[in-house]
């Protein structure tokens, strides 16, 4: 009797033992046995306060954790609409000021004439590395232009399989002409920095409009003012373009979706208004202005041209004996 | 015509990779190539789900609003699909791409990408249907065989649904009512600007 008495006793707390351990996760759970997780709440959340939704995958390729980046979104109004409007207003708003400029201007010419005697004022290595970097840049800034607008201008009038072997070249062309752009960017310093300090005589020349406007010619040194903007801007620009091209060339070394989308912002924002100032160099150093091609020609430039532009470099070069004579011209009493 | 999607019961999915698995076999995707994938969120703590995930064939598709050559297409199935004729491999499909899916091989210099790879919904590709030509470059062709994808036809406990749109959100439904649970349709919202209990 004792013995059955206690066995059911115990039978009676086994029972109540189980069944409050079942029960007390359930009722810490709410009912889901596995915690709660809302795929809506948690896109919402992503959507709305941008991130990423990511976790643990078995594949060794780290990006293949993000389950969910809405942030691409962003990205893609950036590449649709902000970039497309941006560089469309930036180039064809440069090209219209150009046309403008040129109609009302015209070419602006060497006021006392050309003198036929030169001063020489890029040696060969200054203009093989301007033309490296000129030629890397049309060829970057032309494939470039090409994948944002590309395929709403190229596209229906060359068709799809001319337009994609276009493209394709000329991403290989971008891909490898980055370096001797950023090459021609460290000699391009390393020349020219020290002509392009800015100092007071730049206020003035900005003060005067440079010569453009109106038909003052103000005083400057090698580079003036307009010309050590087109440098600082080529160095800073070029060098901040450059830097986030090899983030975009080495996707994702070291690098997340993120930052890649962020390089590709600054790269691409960077370049087109690169490309609408370099425009405004292009014109003012050929059909803009007499005489100006040729220091980045022959560099032999025409000595009233020099002497109208760059007065006090040519003072300067004067001084040094530097002042070039005709190649046939020969010492006095040398016959 | 339907409106194929995918949908990924989180509470089924016991992250076993056989549907990873079953895609790199059917489609012989090469090595590094992933058009597939199953990721765990919340790992070891509470609240861990695993979710397949690959393309998810979006109602106005990111990939195809930012591709430079326009080589993107919808099928009438709602099904996004590429050509790898006219892809350059830019990677720009992969920047705005909510879901990580498309996939590029290594080739070339630097970090070059080739043409871009992504799921198909075994649907092929632009060539003729179930052709060697269509095969070797996208993999087979189930759709045109009137085969669903093969990730969710074999996935063992049928986390993974594949199909039209309405019915494996119904299937869905009723297994959350039935069960009482269940943590939604992952991407949905993103890729289709709905969730799964309208």
């Amino acid at each position: 009797m004792k013995c059955t008495d206690r066995m059911s006793r115990m039978f009676r707390f086994l029972l109540l033992a189980l069944a409050l351990g079942l029960a007390a996760p359930a009722f810490a759970q709410q009912g889901t046995p596995r915690g709660v997780v809302s795929a809506e709440e948690m896109e919402a959340a992503t959507i709305r306060q941008g991130g990423i939704i990511d976790g643990r995958t078995t594949i060794p390729d780290p990006q293949s954790g993000n389950l969910i980046q809405p942030v691409g979104k962003s990205w893609r109004d950036f590449h649709n609409q902000t970039l497309a409007w941006v560089g469309g207003v930036a180039v064809l708003g440069m090209l219209a000021i150009l046309v403008a400029f040129y109609m009302t201007r015209g070419r602006i010419r060497i006021e006392a004439g050309a003198s036929n005697r030169t001063i020489t004022r890029f040696n060969l290595l200054e203009r093989a590395n301007h033309w490296m970097v000129a030629g890397s840049f049309i060829v970057l800034a032309l494939s470039g232009l090409n994948l944002t607008f590309g395929r709403h201008i190229l596209l229906p009038v060359i068709g799809p399989e001319a337009f994609t072997a276009i493209s394709l070249w000329g991403k290989i062309a971008h891909n490898y002409l980055s370096f001797p752009f950023t090459l021609g960017l460290v000699v391009m310093l390393l020349l020219w920095v020290k002509d392009n300090i800015p100092n007071a005589r730049d206020l003035e020349w900005i003060k005067q409009g440079g010569g453009l406007i109106g038909h003052g010619h103000p005083r400057a040194g090698r580079f003036n003012a307009g010309q050590k903007g087109v440098f600082w801007l080529t160095i800073l620009g070029g060098g901040l373009v450059a830097a986030s091209g090899y983030v975009l060339i080495f996707p994702f070394f070291g690098t997340d979706i993120g930052e890649v989308q962020l390089a590709h912002i600054i790269h691409s924002l960077l370049s087109v208004l690169m490309i609408a100032a370099m425009m405004a160099h292009i014109y003012i150093g050929s059909v803009g202005m007499e005489g100006a091609f040729d220091a980045m020609g022959s560099g032999e430039v025409d000595l009233n041209w020099a002497k109208e532009h760059h007065s006090l470099w040519v003072e300067q070069e004067l001084a040094k004996g530097q002042g070039s004579v005709p190649g046939s011209a020969k010492v006095a009493g040398a016959d | 015509m339907a409106r194929m999607k995918f949908l990924c019961d989180a509470d089924r999915c016991i992250e076993c990779n056989a549907c990873v698995t079953a895609c790199k076999n059917e489609h012989e995707v090469p090595w590094g190539i992933n058009r597939r994938r199953v990721v765990t969120i919340n790992d070891g703590k509470p609240g861990e789900r695993s979710i397949s995930m690959a393309c998810m064939h979006c109602t106005d598709a990111p990939c195809a609003a930012v591709c430079p050559v326009s080589c993107f297409y919808t099928t009438a199935d709602a099904v996004v699909l590429h050509d790898k004729d006219l892809c350059i491999g830019c990677g720009y499909c992969f920047y705005a791409c909510p879901f990580g899916a498309p996939q590029y091989p290594r080739v070339g210099n630097f970090g070059g990408r080739g043409k871009m790879d992504k799921c198909t919904y075994c649907a092929g590709g632009p060539q003729q249907d179930n052709t060697l030509v269509e095969y070797t470059q996208y993999g087979s062709n189930r759709l045109a065989e009137g085969k669903l994808p093969l990730c969710a036809e074999m996935c063992s406990t049928k986390a993974l649904l594949a199909g039209d749109g309405d019915m494996i959100a119904t299937i869905y439904r009723e297994r959350v009512a039935k069960r009482g649970y269940g943590s939604g349709a992952w991407g949905w919202r993103t890729a289709y600007r709905e969730g799964v209990g309208a």
